[in-house]
């Protein structure tokens, strides 16, 4: 089903209906998407809704092509990136994350407290040894020695987080196929509880990717 | 109203263009003079009448305190922040301004605000195009820097507004460039447009496809153009001066005035003659009769203006960073703006993006050309561009100021615009009424470091328990780049009036004002005119009568008719020199029809030289031919 930008009887554009991004489009709510084909719909509404176009039509007219245009524009921003395509899903379906920490973020910056940092079980070694390793290059370049053994240890642990960051993206990708395929069960057999779950494994993925993504921006300025 | 022409004005930091679409092409329209490009530069001759172009830059080096250039360097910009500008630059800031009101420059005993400056640049382009057509012209498209900021943008709205043009689209500079080299070959490919004009730096990615002209990144710095080689370059003369001469013109830039006018016009000849030769002189007559000559090479040149070019290399590699583009994907690299004819600047191009750049297109004219083609395209098109279409970005991130002086990024850059956000606010107080909000746009964490948009304080919320309010605050960035907010109190469906506090800007108010200001200027303006014009005409008429007296024809009048002539002359010698315009023609008329017979006899007795009423010192009535009717009527506009 997708969304109404044009009358279907006289051509002329639509007020934008609040519809989600998946409907502006006309794709069904699934995670894996095709792009190109994405990118093909957005030229052709681009064509057709851009605020240009209605340079010369009335206000009305001109007020809808700028809403319209601004919410194709979003979508497609949105739904191009997988992590946002991800992220995107996931508030319509009712979880909150960015809220979340973000709330978290401000809490903490309002109260100078530091914000409590989950780290995930697996990482939990590796954070340990990690820490220690940049707490001691720290030290060394107060007093302007740089040991090369000590970087050369920060440099692995670089490289074994960037290859979990790839990792877990196949992991999401995995997580993205069992929801698609539990859109297409959703016809047949309500399965709720089992959406809940792949949602909420979902969530866990991403915010373990963020965190090792932080990681690694973390180990980049220690090395600046 | 589709038989209006809608024109595109180049509106630049040096010069500036209106051109419009002929036809299958783009074409600028020239000056009076003939010229198509017009200097953006603004004088109050010695009536307080207003020059623009050609013309004010005479009045830049003669009388530079009544005179003001690149004022496109101003737009949009506060006190604290033009404070390296002043040092450059011989602006002369009102008396009276304060912190955070719009700045005001002054020329001559007048002030005006950077808008009605480039108001006065735009009513001239106008001008020239209705002059062009034979018909008025209400609607344009204005080209402004890619990496322009909303404050900027804005700016440049309200000086289109005031110079009476409903301002259509704004469009970025690259873009617009892209849109002129795109226009017949049907490119396609990924552009990079490398824009180094007198007082701004763009580069912008595009990808080119099927008509569809997208960017992809773009990035700059809005203070680095051709005019800060030109200040290197004058301050490298003052301190030769101050050695060589003794002079320090440097002490007060106000009152040296002129001398470094007469400098800048030198450094900036051999800085364009360095183009093309190995070795350029400045020689400059300074007043007071010394003179200062110094040959340049151009390897101490190139030398000099490398740290000034290489602040273009950060944003070129930042752009592509953005746009996820190595060099080697890049199909083309257009160069635009007059800076880019320096050779310097070419090698370091073709460096950055590992291929020859494209110099086919006038780099002086391509964006008022491109600026042409959008105007054809918002008119509703023609056969060549109606498959053409222009997906720009916004150039800076938009934030929220939130809790510990941290920036909220809600809009990143390079977002496709028109752009949204939407963002939910609620209210810390029991029965709290408004919502503050500070909006920024920048790249940086702190607010303090990001560029202060404007604060928006929302008004009229439903009072209820602190917390209970839900407030959609919708912000938009539409195709000019410049941003909407708009809010609404969901539980109670309550829009909220929103009061805006541009921090750079005029407001509405302040806008309408100047529009009817340039209207009684103008309307002052040509008052002024006709009153000089009438003067010039009493003159000269009372002049060929003094002569007149002379002449045998004289004393072939009656001595009543004699009476009546000198009794009109001493009137009209009385009025001229007041502001009575009405005054002033009534005494000419007077006047004129009592010397018909007077002008009649001397026509009798001699061989007539035509005399147009305004050359009278080229004629000499004592000998020769004699004249003819002393007084034509002078040719009025």
């Amino acid at each position: 089903m997708r969304a109404v930008h044009f009358c279907s009887s006289c051509g002329k554009v639509q007020p934008p209906v609040p519809v989600d991004y998946f409907t502006f489009f006309g794709f069904p709510r699934k995670l894996n998407l095709d792009t190109a084909g994405l990118e093909k719909e957005f030229y052709a509404l681009s064509r057709r809704l851009h605020p240009d176009l209605f340079a010369q039509a009335n206000p009305e007219e001109r007020a809808f092509s700028l809403e319209q245009s601004s919410m194709l524009n979003d979508a497609y921003r949105t739904l191009k990136d997988p992590i946002k395509r991800t992220e995107y899903l996931l508030r319509l379906e009712g979880v909150e994350l960015e809220e979340q920490s973000k709330q978290a973020t401000e809490k903490a910056r309002a109260t100078g407290k530091l914000k409590k940092q989950v780290v995930p079980p697996d990482l939990l070694e590796e954070v340990f040894e990690l820490n220690m390793h940049l707490e001691e290059l720290r030290t060394q370049r107060k007093t302007g020695e740089d040991d090369p053994a000590i970087l050369e240890e920060i440099g692995k642990a670089k490289l074994s987080l960037e290859e979990k960051y790839a990792a877990l993206f196949n992991e999401l990708k995995i997580e993205w196929n069992k929801w698609d395929k539990s859109v297409d069960d959703a016809t047949t057999n309500g399965a709720e509880a089992d959406r809940q779950k792949i949602l909420d494994k979902i969530l866990d993925v991403l915010n373990r990717r963020n965190y090792v993504r932080n990681l690694v921006r973390d180990v980049n300025e220690a090395l600046e | 109203m589709s038989s209006d022409h809608i024109v595109g004005i180049d509106l630049g930091t040096t010069n500036s263009l209106v051109a419009y679409m002929q036809g299958d092409s783009p074409v600028v329209i020239p000056g009076e003079d003939g010229l198509n490009l017009v200097p953006s530069v603004v004088a109050l001759d010695e009536n307080n009448q207003i020059i623009v172009g050609n013309a004010a830059r005479r009045h830049l080096i003669e009388t530079p305190e009544r005179a003001v250039y690149s004022i496109k360097r101003l737009m949009g910009r506060g006190l604290e922040d033009i404070q390296k500008e002043l040092k450059l630059f011989p602006f002369q800031l009102a008396d009276d301004l304060h912190e955070g009101e719009v700045l005001r420059i002054k020329i001559g005993e007048r002030t005006y605000t950077p808008p009605e400056i480039s108001a006065l640049v735009l009513r001239q382009l106008k001008r020239n195009a209705e002059r062009f057509f034979g018909a008025p012209v209400t609607q344009a498209v204005i080209t402004v820097p890619a990496y322009f900021n909303d404050a900027q943008r804005q700016a440049t709205k309200d000086a289109g507004r005031i110079a009476g043009l409903n301002v259509l689209r704004l469009v970025n500079e690259p873009t617009a460039a892209s849109l002129a080299y795109g226009l017949d070959k049907k490119k396609h490919g990924i552009v990079v447009v490398y824009d180094l004009g007198g007082g701004t730096f763009d580069i912008s990615i595009l990808k080119l496809h099927d008509g569809i002209f997208e960017v992809i990144a773009t990035n700059g710095d809005t203070h680095l153009g051709g005019d800060d080689i030109d200040n290197l370059l004058i301050a490298i003369a003052l301190d030769d001066i101050r050695g060589e001469l003794g002079l320090d013109f440097r002490r007060d830039l106000r009152r040296s005035g002129e001398a470094v006018q007469r400098i800048r016009q030198a450094v900036i000849e051999a800085k364009i003659a360095l183009s093309s030769q190995p070795a350029a002189k400045l020689d400059v007559d300074l007043p007071g009769g010394k003179k200062y000559q110094r040959e340049i090479s151009l390897a101490d040149f190139e030398q000099m203006i490398q740290p000034i070019i290489d602040r273009t290399v950060a944003p070129c590699k930042q752009a592509l960073k953005d746009a996820g583009v190595k060099p080697e994907q890049i199909d083309e690299v257009v160069l635009v703006g007059g800076s880019t004819r320096i050779p310097k600047v070419r090698r370091l191009v073709q460096d950055l993006f590992r291929r020859v750049p494209h110099t086919d297109l006038n780099p002086d004219e391509v964006v008022a050309l491109g600026a042409a083609v959008q105007a054809n395209i918002l008119g509703g098109g023609s056969e060549i561009t109606k498959e053409m279409l222009l997906l720009d970005v916004t150039p800076l991130s938009l934030g929220i100021e939130v809790a510990g002086g941290v920036t909220d990024k809600i809009i990143l850059r390079n977002s496709t615009v028109p752009a949204s956000a939407t963002q939910y606010y609620t209210t810390q107080v029991d029965g709290q009424t408004n919502v503050a909000i500070h909006v920024l746009q920048g790249e940086r964490e702190l607010a303090r470091d990001c560029r202060s948009l404007a604060r928006f304080d929302l008004k009229g919320v439903p009072p209820m328990p602190a917390g209970m309010p839900r407030i959609e605050v919708r912000f938009l960035i539409d195709a000019n780049g410049i941003l909407r907010v708009s809010a609404r109190e969901q539980r109670s469906g309550q829009e909220a009036e929103i009061d805006v506090q541009p921090s750079y800007g005029l407001t509405d108010e302040q806008v309408e004002n100047m529009l009817l200001e340039s209207f009684d200027f103008a309307e002052e303006d040509f008052r002024q005119r006709q009153i000089i014009e009438a003067r010039r005409e009493a003159d000269t008429i009372l002049t060929a009568l003094a002569k007149a007296k002379n002449n045998q024809a004289w004393h072939e009048l009656t001595t009543e008719e004699r009476r009546n002539v000198e009794t009109l002359e001493k009137a009209l010698a009385a009025v001229k020199d007041g502001d009575d315009f009405h005054a002033i023609r009534a005494g000419i008329d007077a006047l004129n029809e009592a010397t018909m017979r007077l002008a009649e006899l001397m026509m009798d007795t001699a061989v007539s030289t035509a005399l147009k009423g305004k050359a009278m010192d080229d004629t000499d009535l004592e000998e020769g031919p004699q004249a003819g009717h002393p007084v034509a009527k002078a040719d009025f506009e």
